[in-house]
């Protein structure tokens, strides 16, 4: 069993399905970040059965949107002196901006780079969203996989 | 209601705002010289990055009947996109000269990216395989003309479904309808998008099937919208050699079609609609034309003429 101390003030994103850690991990650049990070994988869950979490050693900001396409069911507690303070329920957010990219090569985002790439949720089941300027349906999945 | 504001794509207006359009439009049609003076002194820009013929000439004739004037490119080589500016800037610049302005633009969104930047009313004539509003309300006009209303139809749309978005907002509008059935007949390369199905008939509980035999549902219909598969939309010249004969409606295959249903077409047609069908009574696509231009005096008269 591996043991990880407890943070004193920081963030810990908990109930990550075990091997999509990496992805939240180069997500939200934390292979950049000054802070001490702790990044477990395959962690035992009574719910999951394997999870990955993530802590850091310091509050940072956080892109919810984007935690929130690649799982919704990752949870994000803030810690203040060894305690949870706060706990963040993630969802799938209703419109992106800039996460997203358009794959279809026959949209005008594809020429005119210098508008924002913005997606709104389709089908919150299948986890597919809708480019504003073409409409193609798109799936999460396939762009995080 | 209409002024200062753009048509993207056909939801932007509701229906009761269509009704009012369709009636200018058969009163301009009815009464010959109506609204001759409405747009006096205005300047319509037609800036077409896409070759177009009747698209461009209708919205011309239409603003000059109307007593306006007109100016723009037919190609983008004679645009400063050819320079290498971007769409928002174009617009911006064009903004400062006309009235309004009518986009065609191969590239999907381009028409709202240009309301987002132009300060006077944009109005789509086409950005690529996606939307096609005023020639949506031609056809709803014609539908309207021929059938007297637009309730209780099954419509049919043969071809290019993919890309053609003439059927892709003939498809959205005709879904705010009610009891409106509709059947996509296509070979399976160039079936409706899924924004479509998925998207909108299936949430909107709508009556629609798919399938690759006109033969088999021209039965049913009230209305048949003919396509065709557009050489320019593909990537790969041999699919586009594969799929272009895929449906030629002649008039062996009207014959189990009902007798008052109507043939509807955008135009230009290549082989898609043999010559042969032109003389049937059902062959609506000429006047569909004919009624493209009254619905854009109609739509010009309101978004920048003298019609309140």
């Amino acid at each position: 069993m591996l043991n990880i101390a407890k943070i004193k003030n920081g963030i810990v994103i908990d109930h990550i399905r075990a091997g999509q850690g990496i992805k939240v991990f180069n997500w939200l650049g934390l292979d950049k970040t000054p802070h001490t990070v702790a990044f477990v994988v395959n962690a035992t869950s009574s719910v999951m059965g394997r999870k990955d979490i993530i802590k850091i050693d310091n509050t940072i900001a956080i892109n919810f949107d984007v935690l929130g396409l690649i799982d919704p069911n990752i949870t994000v507690n803030i810690i203040e002196e060894e305690q949870i303070c706060e706990k963040i329920a993630l969802e799938l957010p209703k419109r992106v901006e800039n996460v997203l990219i358009c794959k279809n090569p026959r949209c005008i985002t594809s020429t005119e780079s210098y508008i924002p790439q913005v997606f709104h949720i389709e089908n919150p089941e299948l986890r597919t969203y809708r480019c504003e300027y073409c409409d193609e349906i798109q799936s999460v999945g396939d762009f995080f996989r | 209601m209409f002024k200062g504001r753009h048509l993207v794509e056909p939801g932007n207006f509701s229906i009761e705002e269509m009704d009012d359009l369709f009636r200018l439009a058969e009163r301009i049609e009815a009464e010959e010289g109506y609204l001759r003076e409405s747009c006096r002194g205005k300047v319509l820009a037609t800036l077409f990055f896409e070759p177009s013929t009747r698209t461009r000439l209708s919205f011309e004739a239409a603003m000059l009947r109307l007593g306006g004037n007109c100016l723009g490119f037919a190609e983008p080589g004679s645009s400063s996109a050819s320079k290498g500016e971007s769409l928002a800037d174009t617009v911006r610049m064009v903004s400062c000269y006309a009235d309004a302005i009518v986009m065609r633009n191969p590239k999907e969104g381009a028409a709202l990216l240009a309301s987002r930047y132009a300060t006077v009313p944009v109005i789509n004539a086409g950005d690529g395989g996606h939307h096609h509003p005023t020639q949506t309300l031609t056809d709803l006009l014609t539908i309207r003309r021929f059938r007297g209303s637009i309730a209780h139809l099954t419509v049919g749309f043969c071809g290019d479904l993919k890309f053609g978005r003439t059927v892709h907002s003939l498809a959205k509008a005709l879904a705010r309808y009610p009891h409106i059935g509709m059947r996509f007949i296509s070979p399976q390369e160039l079936r409706v998008p899924d924004y479509i199905t998925e998207g909108l008939l299936k949430k909107e509980g709508i009556d629609y099937r798919e399938t690759d035999s006109l033969e088999k549902v021209i039965g049913d219909l009230d209305v048949l919208y003919m396509t065709r598969v557009q050489r320019e939309r593909f990537f790969n010249e041999e699919d586009y050699i594969r799929l272009k004969d895929s449906y030629i409606l002649n008039l062996k295959k009207m014959r189990p079609a009902k007798q008052d249903m109507i043939v509807l077409h955008p135009l230009p047609r290549v082989n898609e609609i043999a010559q042969e069908v032109d003389a049937d009574p059902r062959a609506g696509y000429f006047k569909q034309a004919q009624y493209g231009m009254y619905i854009r005096m109609a739509l010009l008269a309101s978004m920048v003429g003298s019609v309140s």
